[in-house]
């Protein structure tokens, strides 16, 4: 009954129709995102600063430059095909990223209700990428050698050692109870030792982080082999499979799954202990740099460096989704 | 059919194999107490006879089936193939489980190459694989992962990675039990015709008695656990069968009034 009304109704009113077909096209929320980040940048070039921090020029064009694309965008994102649906899927995100930039400069540079040196307007931190750039690259190519070297080491010895594990009883009776003891001990409790053990503190640090990221994956793996449903066992062996042939083409990928879950453990566990690790005595590196800014006070420098940091887990780990999902494609049914 | 010829020119030896087993028992080891599950089973299986072995559920025929392919020894007793001692699991016997037990992980055409990949002989034999997937109806399903593949489509899947073998004895474990009864009706014809064509020795275990009617030259009844044979019954009539039979009719009722089943 109400469909027929409505049919009737939508003949009749022709103009209302073509007025909502217009709003249809353009992306309110991508206007209310251009404003918002038009306002902030009116904020940061058109209110004096309480304190001065560099680079407000530079951060009021790019905000400038960001609602001009916005507003570009809320005409012609419907063209756009998937790119532009997901766009509009995070025009909120952007508005609100907007209003976020403007308080933040309002509050800080402007009206300096949160303090130097504890707080910094978000053209601090942008004055830190343009003045420190040289010495933020090097920390950052040097983070990411110690994190590789760790986690890569740490990785392929902790699988290794899972699959032992898990596949063969003998190395379960020895290796299982010292792998119940060493696993809950958190991997920078061995920091002392490791200074003995190690010629170089370079070396130690890598110790840290291979044991950090290793010990979830020897776990996880071991438990993901030794759980194999027996019946694929049974089946390998009943058509002529001899025992490599078993671990390499059925209790690995059968385990996989579980491995994975090891994987992303690792990964969280070695990004907690390598800012610890580069503060063994290292001389560059993120974690040694914001020791060292912490030191003397330089706050935004930190702020600057925690940003950097969390995009490059936030981008390591979406790697390993990317992997996981190519890897485990076959999951798809059961998901 | 070109592609049962294609698997018959496999190079592996038999085409079909007798088994003589001769005072088997065996129990499990349950925690401190034995579980005795198959108690003096002697069964001579001439090569080429498809043997059914029907039971009440729990008795003891998978056990059985797992000693005659190998993965396991019995307690007491020997099973011989042509004479010589089954100590190990062997491509040339070939058991199918109940469930299909595919690789998830793996599609169509590797989980049916498996056997010749692990034997290291699967660049030689590349066409048998794609002949198997043709004789059960697959071919155009080789790059799906198996769930993507019906119940019956999996088991067939199965089925052509154990032929692929060219198997002198296939163990068949209630291989067509979770099925609609349309998919059984049409995997028994197939069964049969594909037993009839390659020769292989077949054992099969089944609880449905008129399956076990329609495929096979003799049926075997065992007793509630520990399995003995309570009853042997010979099937002799011409394949391919019909289940409204009146001598099949008759044999139906014997058997159920041996199971405890008389209607
Ligand atoms: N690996 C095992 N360990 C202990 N008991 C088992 C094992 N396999 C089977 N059994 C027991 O042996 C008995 C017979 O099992 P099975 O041969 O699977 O029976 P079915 O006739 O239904 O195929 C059952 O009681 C089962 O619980
Ligand atoms: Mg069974």
């Amino acid at each position: 009954m109400s469909n027929a009304i409505e049919t009737l109704d939508g003949g009749a009113a022709n103009s209302p129709a073509s007025l909502s077909g217009l709003q249809q096209a353009i992306w309110t929320n991508g206007l209310l995102a251009a404003a918002a980040w038009a306002a902030a940048a009116l904020v940061t070039v058109g209110l004096p600063d309480v304190v001065p921090w560099g680079s407000a020029g530079l951060f009021a064009a790019i905000t400038a430059g960001g609602a001009a694309v916005f507003a570009a965008l809320a005409f012609i994102v419907r063209r756009l095909g998937r790119t532009g649906d997901a766009i509009v899927h995070y025009g909120p995100w952007f508005i609100a990223i907007g209003v976020w930039f403007a308080l933040w400069e309002l509050t800080t540079a402007k009206l300096g209700w949160l303090p130097k040196p504890f707080f910094s307007p978000p053209n601090g931190l942008l004055n830190v990428y343009v003045a420190e750039a040289p010495r933020l690259l090097v920390c950052i190519a040097y983070t990411l050698r110690l994190w590789s070297l760790g986690f890569v080491s740490g990785v392929v010895v902790g699988y290794a050692a899972g699959v032992a594990l898990g596949w063969s009883k003998r190395f379960s009776y020895w290796g299982m109870p010292i792998l119940k003891l060493i696993g809950p001990v958190p991997a920078t409790a061995w920091i002392p030792c490791t200074f003995f053990f190690f010629p170089t503190t370079f070396a130690a640090s890598v110790f840290i982080v291979a044991l950090a990221s290793g010990i979830p994956v020897t776990i996880l793996t071991s438990s993901g082999v030794a759980a194999v449903n027996r019946a694929y066992y049974d089946v390998g062996r009943n058509l002529g499979a001899p025992n490599w042939y078993l671990i390499s083409k059925i209790a690995v990928p059968a385990s996989l799954p579980h491995v994975f879950v090891g994987l992303f453990m690792g990964l969280y566990y070695s990004f907690a202990v390598l800012v610890v690790a580069e503060m063994l005595g290292a001389k560059f590196g993120l974690g040694w740099y914001i020791q060292f800014q912490t030191a003397y006070s330089g706050y935004a420098n930190v702020y600057a460096t925690l940003v950097i940091m969390s995009l490059i887990c936030a981008g390591i780990v979406k790697l390993l989704f990317v992997a996981r999902d190519q890897l485990l494609n076959y999951q798809k049914g059961f998901i | 059919m070109a592609a049962v010829t294609a698997l018959r020119k496999a190079p592996q030896a038999a085409q079909s194999v007798a088994v003589e087993i001769s005072g088997v028992s065996h129990a499990f080891d349950l925690g401190g107490s034995r579980l005795p599950v198959l108690d003096s089973i002697d069964l001579s299986v001439a090569a080429g006879e498809f043997v059914a072995l029907l039971g009440p559920s729990g008795c003891g025929k998978s056990t059985l089936l797992r000693l005659v392919s190998g993965l396991e020894q019995p307690s007491s007793g020997k099973i011989t193939a042509d004479g010589s001692p089954i100590d190990r699991p062997d491509p040339s016997r070939i058991l199918v489980f109940q469930d299909p037990t595919l690789f998830p992980w793996a599609t169509v055409w590797s989980n049916v190459a498996t056997g010749l990949d692990a034997r290291g002989v699967l660049a030689q034999q590349r066409a048998g694989v794609d002949a198997a997937l043709d004789l059960v109806g697959l071919r155009a399903f080789s790059g799906a992962y198996p769930h993507q593949l019906s119940g019956g489509m999996a088991q067939r899947a199965a089925l052509a990675r154990a032929l692929v073998n060219d198997p002198a004895l296939l163990l068949l474990d209630e291989p067509l039990g979770k099925l609609d009864s349309l998919t059984r009706l049409s995997l028994q014809a197939e069964l049969v015709a594909l037993w009839r064509k390659a020769g292989f020795t077949a054992i099969l275990v089944t609880h449905d008695v008129e399956e076990a009617l329609l495929l096979s030259s003799r049926v075997i009844v065992l007793t509630e656990r520990p399995a003995r044979i309570k009853a042997e019954f010979r099937v002799e009539r011409p394949y391919p069968r019909h289940r409204d039979d009146a001598d099949l009719v008759i044999l139906r009722r014997q058997i159920l009034a041996t199971l405890g089943l008389a209607t």
